[in-house]
């Protein structure tokens, strides 16, 4: 039998993340860093935020919306690297990067929204 | 329409070349040529010493693929008035060897292919007596876009990802393989994708999409590498939940 | 007769030619533009990556308190960082447009036996992007 490599893995939360990233984080981007801080439209009060952000679904929702999309990223950027700058040999320090830095992320979400008060 | 358009053709003469280089010759412009039609009218009363490949002159061959001004194309499906007034630049296929002129080698691309086991395997065959593998039409819609390949390998020349990287086995190799996998009297799928899914096998495509664009037959090489990886994801993660079951 | 030889080329034999290969070069992707386009749609994923940081800063910012969020809000406001979230919105926008259009492609669907078009699928996926945007500000905004 032929060894298994671990690609399959990757590729699946890089499509995983490419949906949830595709349909979430346009509105999220738009309103959170665009609309609310330059008051195109009214912001709502903290209260309000916090309220909705503490609630199990949302934090649920808001822990998958911060890790998938950056195994997305990992993913795609280790492709990137190879292919575009063509820096293959350093493949293990890329890989490193790229899915270390999406693990760290999904840990420290996973911390904040599980510490969320 | 001019008379006549000028063709700019690569040049590489291992014997007397360090590098390839273009010469120029001037070709008459007919309305019904193509450039495979250029090309043969500077070997016949210009120039003898072309050389390309070519067949059967129709787009069934897959023999005279080469780049024209920059795009993979059949040459004799490529329309020379199309690039009135010209220049025609015309080079060898890219993202393999060069032997001469405009003739590359292919080595690379037929083991590749054979390495996808593109025929039909089966694990016990049926006997003689009892007939033939009956297939419905359904059955045979499936598959039948991925058999349309005539291994032209304008593909190889259009995929970045075939040219940076010497192990991806490339948009024809899988489409063949996919059209095996898909083929209901086929039961290799298991023996191919443990070839293909070895590391860069296909997870060294990131679906640039440029092989479907150079395909003359609308094979769709992309998709089926795209749906490959799905049914590999899948495989994967059944193998790993339940290791028994599909064995 | 007497074919003028290379001084630098090595020598070759008649069985086997000495090819010619070309180093694929450094900037391939800036030599044509489907080649462009599709570097850009990969960069994409560094939006997506800067979106989960602000996310998280965002969420961190609700946990700390009125005074964290209204320091978050200031910086967020600032040209340096609305430069990079109006790079970020563009380069995700445009994550968006051609997932959908690459995704319709890996997909077989069949209804009846017979395929469904990718353009349906992507259609259907577009259509439910802008659903889901809307409740997702909706429940935002209320």
């Amino acid at each position: 039998m032929a060894k298994r490599p671990i690609e399959p893995l990757f590729w699946t939360l890089f499509s995983g993340g490419g949906v949830i990233s595709a349909f979430f984080v346009p509105v999220l981007l738009f309103l959170i860093a665009l609309a609310f801080p330059l008051r195109w439209i009214a912001p709502p009060s903290y209260e309000a935020l916090h309220n909705l952000v503490s609630l199990p679904l949302s934090r649920l929702f808001l822990f998958v919306v911060c890790s998938l999309p950056l195994f997305h990223w990992a993913h795609r950027f280790r492709y990137t690297l190879y292919d575009g700058l063509q820096i293959k040999h350093l493949s293990e320090f890329i890989n490193v990067l790229c899915y270390g830095g999406a693990i760290v992320g999904t840990v420290v979400s996973a911390y904040l929204l599980w510490n969320f008060h | 329409m001019a008379d006549n358009i000028q063709l700019d053709v690569a040049r590489y003469s291992p014997e007397r070349d360090d590098s390839p280089s273009f010469q120029s010759y001037t070709v008459p412009l007919r309305k019904d040529w193509v450039v495979l039609d250029a090309l043969n009218y500077v070997k016949d009363k210009i120039d003898g010493s072309v050389t390309f490949r070519w067949s059967c002159r129709m787009g069934v061959c897959g023999s005279c693929g080469m780049m024209v001004n920059g795009k993979p194309k059949l040459t004799c499906a490529t329309f020379l008035s199309s690039y009135a007034p010209g220049p025609v630049r015309v080079e060898p296929l890219r993202y393999f060897p060069v032997v001469r002129d405009l003739v590359v080698e292919m080595s690379d691309f037929m083991t590749k292919f054979r390495k996808v086991k593109p025929w039909l395997v089966r694990k016990q065959e049926k006997p003689i007596s009892e007939g033939e593998y009956l297939q419905t039409p359904q059955q045979l819609e499936h598959y039948k876009q991925f058999s349309m390949c005539i291994n032209c390998t304008l593909c190889y020349a259009a995929c970045p990802v075939y040219g940076l990287d010497p192990f991806f086995v490339g948009p024809a190799a899988i489409a063949m393989a996919q059209r095996y996998n898909l083929d209901s009297r086929d039961q290799g799928a298991e023996e191919r994708m443990d070839i293909l899914a070895q590391h860069e096998g296909i997870w060294g495509c990131t679906f640039v999409g440029e092989c479907t664009k150079a395909c003359p037959k609308n094979v769709d090489p992309a998709g089926s590498i795209q749906q490959y990886k799905l049914t590999a994801a899948m495989h994967w993660f059944k193998n790993l939940l339940m290791p028994r079951a599909s064995k | 007769m007497n074919v003028p030889v290379s001084r630098s080329a090595p020598p070759h034999t008649p069985y086997h030619p000495r090819w010619y290969r070309t180093r694929v070069s450094t900037y391939w992707w800036m030599l044509q533009w489907s080649y462009f386009r599709f570097v850009l749609r990969e960069l994409t994923s560094l939006g997506v990556a800067y979106s989960c940081v602000i996310l998280l800063c965002w969420i961190r910012a609700l946990s700390r308190g009125p005074e964290a969020y209204e320091v978050l809000e200031k910086r967020l406001a600032s040209p340096v960082v609305i430069l990079l979230t109006v790079i970020s919105l563009l380069l995700v926008l445009f994550h968006t447009i051609t997932w959908f259009r690459l995704s319709a492609d890996a997909m077989v669907v069949r209804v009846g036996g017979k395929r469904v078009p990718g353009v349906l699928i992507s259609a259907s996926n577009y259509v439910a992007w802008l659903v889901v945007s809307g409740i997702l500000a909706w429940l935002l905004l209320r």
